[in-house]
This record gives C-alpha cells, structure tokens and sequence, in this order.
C-alpha cells in the first residue's frame, strides 16, 4: 500500500473512533459512594432465550436473602415480575431496584409481586441491598447452582452472569412478557406497568395509549 | 521512507486531534462563580408549574429566563435511594420559602429526575408529593451538560439581568432544610458578579 493511501486509511479509522458514542451515563445515587465496580461497555445479549411467550414457565426454588427457600409456583394466582439483573454492585443495576422500592402500591394495583433475581451469593446480595435501604420484594440468590434458574429461561451468559430481563408470569404460570433488554441499559417501567395493564384491563391505565 | 514518516507524523496529529476533541466533550460539574450552563430546558407542562416559574409558552427554557433572583436546581433520579429519602426535606425547603414573604416569588426550586421517563418522573413526584416542577430527563441531555453528577446533587444559581451564576454545586443530600436555605442566602451574597 501506498503511504499515501495507507495514511488515509489511518485518519478514517481514527475518525470512526471520534464518531463512536461516548460511553452510556447513568445518574448514580451517592448512596453507593465508590463503591460500584465499572465493568465497562458489555456485549448486549450473550444468550439463547429457551421458552417463549405462551408458553409455561419453568418453575425454581432459589434462597432468599433470609435462607428460606422460594418457588415460582408458590405465587400462583399472582402476576410475577422477575427481574434478573446481571450482578450485584455494578452501575445499571444498582440503580434499578431501588426504583422498584417505592412500586409497592403499583404492584399490588396489578395483583403483581416483583421478584429481583441475580447469580450473586446471599452475602453479597444481602450487603448490597442493605446499601439500598432494604427491598420491599424479595431478592432470590441464583449462586448455586450458579445460574441454573437463568438457565432454565435461556438468560444465562457466557461469563456466569445473567441477562437484564424482565419476565412476566400470569396467574396460571403463562409467560405473558419477554424483555431481554440491553445489559449496558435499564428498561423502562413503562414496558412493565404497559404489560400489567394488559394483565388487569379492568385496572385504570396509568400509560399513554 | 520519507512518506511513512510523514504518514506515522499525520496519524500522531489526527490521534491526538481526536483525543482532545473527547476530552473536550466530558463536562464537569458547575463549578461555583462560573455561569450556569446555557441548556435549553424543557418546560414543564403543567400551567401550574409554569407560572411558578414565570414561564411564557414555549417549549424550552433558560436558567436565567426563570422570575426569580435564586433557582435551586436538585438532580435526582427515582432509582437513587438518597433522593427518595431526601424528597420530604426538598418539600420542607419548598415549604419554608413559599411560606416566607420576603422569599416567596424570589427563590424557586427545579428538579431535574435524570435518566428518568416520564412516567418515572411523575411516580416520583406523586409518591412523594412534590410541590416543585420536576423536568424528566430520560436521555441524560440535561444529566450530561450538568456534568454527570451522581444523584441528588444541589446548583444554586443566581439570576440577574439575564445572566445565570452558580453559587452553590455540592453532591450530597442535606439534613436541615433551614441551614441549607440560610447557607444558599448567605452564598448568593458572596459570590462576585
């Protein structure tokens, strides 16, 4: 190659990298100090989903952050929101639940109860929601064995954490709603409280139609 | 050989040329005596909201356009546990001027729920009944020109004859409502012009 030509060639690359967006912010709450480990921009998806909308949901029995054990099927005749997040003291996900903190009143107008999943073991959830002030939902450790509970859903990635996803379950245990969002993004509640509503359409809409 | 060299010398230039025009783009936080940062800000819907701002229509506007002598500017996020414990002291604060004659109409608040959509925004607002407009933010624009501060973060800005300066920028929630009014009082006296 000519220089001329792989100059050129040079100076484009470069220019790409100045047009490349900057790295994603997030408002952290100064609750958390310094404490949150960066772990920089993260492939989007790195699973293969294994069930679908409509069809059952695979049932788990995960400890909560008391050690006592919880199912899926013990909520039935509840809506379920499982939120799998990725890991416990990173950005997006440390300013996820606490949001979810103050929905009490929102989930149980949608006869909805949350629940917060991660592959963290119970130590570690347990002193990271403290950090939070506490949940109001309960928060299931997916640790051992490691992520089998993502698994089951086709969430679990190639690193051992599990996808951001939001999954919810009808009263009869029918996946009604998939969302394996972006890792380096937290979703919207609108997409949530929108797919409760289709849940309890006799419930007031609270989203724009 | 002379061309590679003078190829290896223009990419160098290009490499840090684009470097500096990165850096240049990470704002920082107010800083204090500074001016505000000129960012159009969306108005509040709320006719309500607008005439406590003294807001004509429009869809957007500036620090200094707001008919005060001081706004307080709180970035918060409804996913930030600090914010949502500290909300009942921002009403208190809210409170106190609005119930001081001398302060009524001369200090007004603005929240900023950073990364928040708008239904985020108003579970907020409505959970904690907030009084003050709160501006949503879902795409950091606002987050981003305020230097990415982590959440709540306080800007006490004084407005006169157009001009928008900072005179207070400090990350952390506050304990007495009344101190912190006193203190943001005493500031607006301080800084320079």
């Amino acid at each position: 190659m000519k220089p001329f030509n792989s100059t050129m060639a040079m100076i484009f690359v470069v220019l790409c990298f100045l047009c490349v967006p900057g790295e994603q912010v997030f408002a952290r709450s100064e609750v958390f100090k310094d404490m949150i480990y960066e772990p920089g921009e993260l492939k989007p998806r790195d699973s293969e989903l294994k069930v679908a909308v409509g069809e059952s949901a695979p049932d788990f029995e995960l400890p909560d952050l008391q050690g006592t054990t919880t199912s899926l099927r013990e909520f039935r005749g509840k809506n379920v929101v499982l939120s799998f997040v990725p890991a416990a003291w990173t950005p997006v996900c440390s300013d996820q639940w606490p949001g979810y903190n103050i929905l009490e009143d929102l989930f149980e107008r949608y006869n909805a109860v949350i629940l917060g999943i991660t592959v963290d073991n119970i130590p570690s959830l347990y002193a990271w929601t403290r950090k939070m002030g506490g949940l109001w939902f309960p928060v299931l450790s997916d640790f051992w064995p490691h992520g089998e509970a993502a698994d089951r859903f086709g969430i679990l990635r190639s690193d051992g954490m599990s996808e951001r996803a939001i999954i919810i379950i009808d009263g009869e245990g029918i996946i009604r709603y998939i969302d394996v969002h972006d890792i380096n993004k937290r979703p919207p509640l609108e997409s949530i409280v929108r797919e409760l509503e289709k849940l309890n359409p006799q419930t007031l809409s609270l989203t724009p139609p | 050989m002379r061309g590679i060299i003078a190829a290896v010398l223009v990419l160098v230039m290009v490499f840090f040329s684009a470097a500096f025009l990165k850096a240049a783009e990470m704002v920082s936080a107010p800083r204090e005596g500074a001016e505000f940062p000129g960012i159009a800000i969306p108005s509040p819907i709320s006719e309500g909201h607008r005439e406590y701002l003294g807001l004509r229509k429009g869809t957007t506007f500036m620090i200094s356009q707001v008919k005060a002598d001081i706004v307080i500017v709180e970035v918060l996020s409804m996913y930030c546990p600090f914010c949502q414990a500290e909300a009942p002291r921002v009403n208190e604060l809210y409170r106190l001027i609005e119930g001081d004659p001398d302060l009524r109409g001369k200090i007004k608040i603005i929240g900023v729920a950073a990364g928040n959509t708008s239904m985020e925004r108003d579970i907020f607002r409505d959970k904690y009944q907030i009084p003050f407009p709160l501006i949503s933010d879902g795409d950091f624009i606002l987050h981003k020109a305020l230097g990415e501060v982590r959440t709540p973060y306080f800007i006490g800005v004084r407005v006169k004859g157009g001009e928008a300066r900072v005179i207070y920028s400090r990350l952390g929630a506050f304990d007495d409502p009344a101190s912190f009014l006193e203190m943001i009082l005493e500031k607006a006296g301080e800084v320079g012009p």
